[in-house]
């Protein structure tokens, strides 16, 4: 008597062939203890790697660990803004307010840059052809190569200036954009596309009676994300471009007044928060 | 139900093969099909029979790789461009997933089944006549959706989602209806109202229905015709009174399929 195994339940009429053997309790067992090895070797092997590499580069985690303490108490003391590092603010604000512009008009220009390229470059509205693979290979590449790389190599053509680290924020901002909104666009509008396609509309149509009004608001949403990004990124890239707030940062850290750069550490945190916040406020109004 | 009709769309050797070796759609010979002015038709088979490709070949969202499509007198094959879209203006489309707009309301779905007769500038800013603004309201009420027209289409249930489709495919001005699986996603009594209203286009516009069903109960109780597609190929084309139990699972390859009206005819 083959005795069945009521996993998959079957139902009547559901091909109306038992295999057979194939739900016996050892072969079910077999099965889940097979899983659980899995797991256990799948762990033992992240913690392994883990000690190796640790070994490797003579990493001390215990000594680490004892450091933590004494290293923040120290950051705690140094960085906290003092009564004469309000004093500050005059120059402080001016270049805060000059990254969070660089950074919004990166975000905004790339966004109807990386908007055209994905529509172009979709599946479901693109323009065929070998066109989709090429846009996917830019944004690639352009998102590939970190805002900070961008930064060192614009550098070169554009000296340090507000347009070099404009640029890197929005050729990362490109990149990074043009496949959330390629895998947006063909999510979403597929089907409305095609019933459109039907009905003889013509493309420019399609585009602005479809696929804009069924993406527009996951794309302010990418854009909202972005801008956040960006504002945290762009402390990094004015540090090498000597621009906006990581400028700032960087000639008080330089020259030990830590308790200015913590005032600006503060500033960038408060702005980024509050971007957050709004971003949060209009995905709720606008979903 | 076999008075003669007006031909207005025919399919001759029509096959398609999506990598040039094996055919999708049209067997041996392609399909030979005809179907007549306000005729109702209905595809039958199971999936992968080709029942989507053979009606996007209609439409010409997909293009045959060979045969002729006929419609309305002239030969469609080939038409490209300006001339490919008023043709296809005259051919609406129904769709199993609806395929609306959802962050649009009903009326602004239902008008854009006009964009085919807009002008590249009117199309593009969505502009539409007073006429057919009236027009859109007036289908909007036939299929019984007055109440929801400025509804967004994501907060109506899947038959007023439908039913939209269905005004949107009137508002055409069609000679033609593809309707691609219309019920493969509604509970039985919004199934049993699409239908009603597809039947009721065609009885009373004289528009042709073309539509691919999996359920052959329905295709039999509300059909002029009966096509039953096997593995691309044609394997029964003829009224539902001689669509039997031994010729549904041919097509189906199962007695699965068989409604039990008929199946309680076969074992008595």
């Amino acid at each position: 008597m083959s005795a069945k195994f009521a996993l998959a339940g079957g139902g009547p009429g559901a091909g109306g062939s038992p295999s057979p053997a194939a739900e016996t309790p050892e072969k079910a067992n077999a099965f889940f203890r097979r899983r659980t090895v899995a797991v256990v070797a799948a762990g033992l092997v992240f913690i392994a790697v883990n000690a190796l590499s640790g070994v490797y580069v003579g990493f001390d985690f215990l000594g680490a660990l004892m450091d933590i303490p004494s290293g923040f108490a120290w950051m705690a003391v140094e960085f906290v803004p003092t009564v004469e590092s309000f004093e500050k603010l005059d120059a402080i604000l001016p270049a805060l307010g000059s990254t969070i512009l660089v950074s919004v008009a990166a975000s905004c220009l790339a966004a109807v840059i990386a908007y055209v390229f994905a529509v172009l470059g979709s599946r479901s509205v693109g323009l065929g052809g070998p066109i989709p693979l090429i846009v996917r290979g830019i944004a690639s590449l352009f998102r590939n190569i970190p805002t900070v790389a961008w930064a060192f190599i614009l550098l070169f053509s554009f000296k340090q200036s507000d347009f070099t680290g404009f640029l890197a924020l929005f050729l990362t901002s490109f990149g990074y954009l043009v496949r959330c909104f390629l895998e947006n666009i063909d999510e979403l509008a597929a089907g409305p596309v095609e019933a459109l396609r039907a009905s003889g509309a013509s493309y420019g149509a399609i585009i602005t009676q479809a696929v804009i009004p069924l993406s527009i608001t996951s794309v302010i949403s990418w854009v909202l994300y972005m801008i956040e990004t960006n504002i945290r990124d762009a402390t990094l890239v004015g540090i090498l471009t000597g621009t906006g707030i990581g400028f700032v940062f960087d000639i008080y850290y330089k020259s030990f007044r830590y308790d200015v750069a913590g005032l600006v550490l503060l500033g960038i945190i408060i702005v980024v928060i509050a971007c957050e916040m709004t971003s949060n406020y209009v995905r709720r109004k606008i979903m | 139900m076999n008075q003669k009709r007006e031909t207005l769309l025919a399919l001759s050797g029509v096959a398609k093969s999506y990598d040039g070796k094996t055919r999708a759609l049209g067997g041996e010979e392609g399909i030979n099909l005809e179907i007549g002015k306000g005729e109702f038709v209905s595809i039958i088979g199971p999936s992968g029979a080709g029942k989507s490709t053979l009606l996007r070949c209609v439409n010409r969202l997909i293009d045959p790789s060979e045969g002729t499509v006929t419609f309305d007198g002239a030969d469609i094959t080939k038409v490209r461009g300006r001339e490919l879209r008023q043709v296809r203006r005259r051919i609406s489309m129904v769709f199993q997933h609806y395929n609306l707009v959802y962050r649009a309301s009903s009326i602004e779905n239902v008008l854009q089944g006009r964009l085919g007769y807009k002008s590249a500038l009117a199309g593009l800013l969505g502009l539409y006549t007073e006429e057919e603004k009236r027009t859109a309201f007036e289908v909007l009420a036939e299929v019984g959706l007055a109440d929801f027209a400025y509804t967004r289409t994501d907060q109506l249930s899947g038959g007023q989602k439908q039913r939209v489709g269905i005004a949107r495919a009137l508002v055409q001005d069609p000679l033609l209806i593809l309707a691609d699986e219309p019920i493969a996603s509604l509970d039985p009594a919004s199934s049993r109202n699409v239908m009603d209203h597809l039947r009721r286009v065609a009885n009373e516009r004289s528009i042709a229905v073309l539509v691919n069903l999996h359920q052959v109960d329905f295709a039999i109780e509300y059909s002029d015709r009966i096509v039953g597609l096997k593995k691309g190929e044609v394997v029964f084309n003829g009224s539902p009174y001689a669509l039997n139990r031994a010729t549904i699972e041919n097509i189906y390859g199962s007695s699965d399929a068989v409604p039990p009206s008929l199946s309680g005819v076969a074992v008595a």
